[in-house]
């Protein structure tokens, strides 16, 4: 079955960051250039944390707005990315409402999360998890 | 490390003439690694001998290691100036999101100089660094309200850290404190004050680049090893779950806990401001440093009726830490969790440092009790023990400075008792104020040698927790002392929590050195932190420190500590053996 990340309780969430640490070392190096997550405050860090990571949407508005086929539905929602088609064109990052596509600045290209997972593991107080997607639309 | 880590690169800010440029120092980070070990280079090339602290030639170093941004933990930046209150040696770190900020911007350290003609605020994004008018934002009354409107008009949302003083900095409160992200701080020796006296206001910096490793594969490996040690670890779960403020208890009951001006070290309302206590009826909320999982940072969320509008309450988030809770809590005889959180926020707002703020007003208190100053010099506020609306005054007071007085305690314990009297009584360690630790001879020992008069230098309070029933020996707390300070050079060049330090031992450190293409030993780092600390004591012994004039406090040989009444001989040899070796090392170097 295919998997997506989702957001299971956002007040749990420190703001550590260690979720886009992970995401950016699935690459190899450190940092947060490559990371498909953000986490910011509110307004404040005593208000808490927004968690901004991909949903999943069974029909992508990200992909939709791709003139060149770079960016196509993926199985079980979301989007799948041949780098090789892209032309940094930036349509997926404006068409994503809940800001969801990331820019690699390193590589002028979007970032776009492939429900890997990776960071899951690295959440020590369960706000994000993989679940399985419903067949159901 | 990699030969595109961009660690090296420092950027040069002048607010002199609004210009900023970057230069390559290879030479200092692949000596000195980062942190504390490049800082103290960079501060002794930038900041002319005898230069004042709050003159245009004192400058401001930001530094982060090779560590922030690769591994968890390593969530500190050092910060180095010349500190106007002690007119010696100022370093102070701070957490929240600014290592990663400078670190991922593409910078190892950041040097700040001259002065700003107009209150300025200074962004950095990447490359291009931006003066933005601050003028606007000068005399507000509160850094929650600058940290608001910044928050508002810059970009990099959740990828920068913010930093801002307050109305002490401006006014040049020597231990005015440096907000960073709210809730943290670089709190110690008066940064905000430097950066009030170079009409800077607040410094922005954004970063999301990425830190290139030579080994990802050990890279990965070693990672996950940290990180599981840091998960399962009982040491940082004292952290996580109650925080720094569950030392309140133990020192309570170990007798150690420094009450109503170091008259006592057991306070009866001790359960009223622990932990526990803060935990139960008024923890709102846990955060965290940017890449650290143990989320020690707690917020109280303080419930206030308005006196005049029927169910209208204000909540205000308060954070709290062991430090002030002693300072402004158990030194002032605070009896309720609620005065304490009111006397916290109100030096949030304001921007001082909460410890050196606390052990002023304990001063005070003392002095006023025993007729020294009077109602003229404290313009009718009657500072009295557990009565925090008199405190809360006082410390409006200490910030508008608004007579000779208060003038006086805005620069400091020290100062204000030379000029008033009650010397016997004032609490400061080399002119910083004393860390909340009556634990025994190791604790007083360090703060007098300290490099920072710090508690944290060394954590001479840990050595004697450690050895509570045992004789101590001279020769033994002076080892302690000299070997725990370098090692803690090597951890604050990297630059790590010092919350971190049971984890990163001296052989993961040597490990974690490898994904990085270095191969350090763990005798090759302990001498560089040799070095390091013998800089920075070359620095102060410079900048006119003189280990002859370092005074213990009548006061700490007047209150029992755990092993009983502490002994003038016993601390005199160890400061004299202590110089000793010192000394003949630096000779050497």
């Amino acid at each position: 079955m295919a998997k997506r990340l989702s957001v299971i309780d956002v007040e749990l969430c420190v703001g550590c960051m260690m979720c886009v640490f992970a995401c950016s070392r699935r690459f190899g190096d450190g940092g947060v250039a490559k990371s498909a997550i953000r986490v910011a405050s509110i307004g404040g860090i005593e208000r808490g944390f927004r968690v901004i990571v991909c949903r999943a949407c069974p029909d992508p508005p990200c992909a939709a707005s791709c003139p060149t086929g770079a960016l196509r539905p993926r199985k079980g929602g979301g989007a799948l990315m041949d780098p090789k088609k892209c032309v940094s064109c930036g349509n997926c990052v404006r068409a994503c409402p809940i800001g969801a596509v990331m820019w690699d600045e390193e590589s002028n290209k979007p970032i776009i999360c492939v429900h890997c997972g990776l960071c899951a593991q690295y959440c020590p107080y369960g706000v994000i998890e993989l679940e399985e997607v419903r067949a159901s639309a | 490390m990699h030969r595109r880590d961009p660690l090296p690169r420092v950027l040069y800010i002048d607010l002199s003439s609004k210009r900023f440029w970057v230069e390559d120092r290879r030479d200092l980070f692949e000596e000195y690694i980062g942190g504390t070990g490049v800082a103290i280079n960079l501060l002794r090339e930038e900041v002319p001998r005898g230069a004042d602290p709050l003159g245009p030639d004192n400058a401001i170093v930001f530094a982060v290691g090779p560590f922030n941004g690769l591994y968890p933990m390593a969530s500190k930046t050092v910060a180095m100036f010349k500190s106007p209150l002690t007119g010696n040696l100022g370093e102070s770190h701070a957490g929240g999101r600014s290592a990663i900020a400078i670190r991922l911007a593409g910078y190892g350290a950041i040097v700040i100089k001259g002065a700003s003609d107009i209150p300025v605020w200074v962004s950095i994004y990447g490359n291009k660094v931006y003066f933005r008018d601050a003028r606007a934002l000068w005399g507000m009354r509160s850094t929650h309200t600058v940290g608001r409107i910044i928050r508002e008009v810059e970009g990099g949302h959740g990828f920068r850290t913010i930093m801002r003083i307050g109305r002490a900095g401006e006014k040049l409160v020597r231990y005015a404190c440096v907000v960073v992200d709210t809730f943290r701080h670089f709190g110690r020796l008066g940064l905000g004050a430097v950066f009030g006296s170079k009409k800077l206001k607040a410094l922005v910096v954004v970063g999301r680049g990425s830190v290139p490793v030579v080994d990802k594969a050990a890279y990965r490996r070693v990672y996950n090893k940290i990180y599981k040690e840091i998960i399962g670890t009982p040491a940082t779960k004292k952290y996580h779950e109650l925080g720094t403020a569950q030392n309140v208890l133990p020192l309570n009951e170990l007798g150690a806990l420094p009450t109503m001006n170091l008259r006592k070290t057991k306070f009866e309302y001790a359960e009223e401001v622990s932990g526990e206590r803060l935990a139960e009826r008024y923890l709102g909320r846990r955060v965290s440093c940017a890449h650290c999982p143990v989320a020690c940072i707690h917020l109280a969320a303080l419930r206030e009726p308005y006196e005049h509008e029927p169910y209208f309450y204000k909540t205000t988030f308060v954070s709290y830490d062991y430090e002030p809770i002693y300072a402004l809590g158990t030194m002032l005889g605070i009896r309720s969790a609620e005065g304490l959180l009111m006397l916290l926020d109100a030096v949030e707002v304001y921007g001082l440092d909460a410890m050196s703020a606390g052990v002023a007003l304990a001063w005070m208190t003392e002095a006023f009790e025993r007729g020294v100053i009077g109602e003229r010099e404290t313009m009718g506020v009657k500072p009295r023990w557990g009565d925090y609306e008199e405190y809360l005054r006082a410390i409006e007071m200490i910030v508008e400075q608004p007579n000779e007085f208060y003038a006086a305690l805005a620069r400091g314990t020290e100062y204000a008792a030379r000029e008033y009297g009650g010397e016997e009584f004032a609490l400061t360690y080399g002119g910083n104020e004393m860390p909340g630790y009556h634990t025994g001879p190791a604790a007083h020992i360090g703060f007098a040698v300290g490099s920072r008069h710090s508690h944290l230098d060394a954590a001479g309070y840990s050595y004697d927790e450690k050895n509570v029933g045992r004789e101590l020996k001279v020769e033994e707390v002076v080892d302690y002392l000299i070997r725990e300070e370098r090692w803690r050079q090597i951890l604050t060049s990297l630059v790590l929590c010092l919350f971190a330090r049971g984890i990163y031992k001296p052989d993961l450190v040597v490990e974690a050195f490898k994904p990085l293409g270095e191969e350090r030993s763990e005798d090759e780092l302990r001498e560089l932190g040799r070095r390091i600390h013998l800089l920075k004591l070359r620095y102060k012994l410079d900048e006119g420190f003189d280990f002859s004039k370092l005074r213990f406090p009548k006061r700490i040989f007047e209150t029992p500590t755990p092993y009983g009444m502490l002994k003038p001989e016993f601390m005199e040899e160890a400061l004299k053996l202590y110089r000793a070796r010192v000394e003949e090392e630096l000779k050497a170097l």
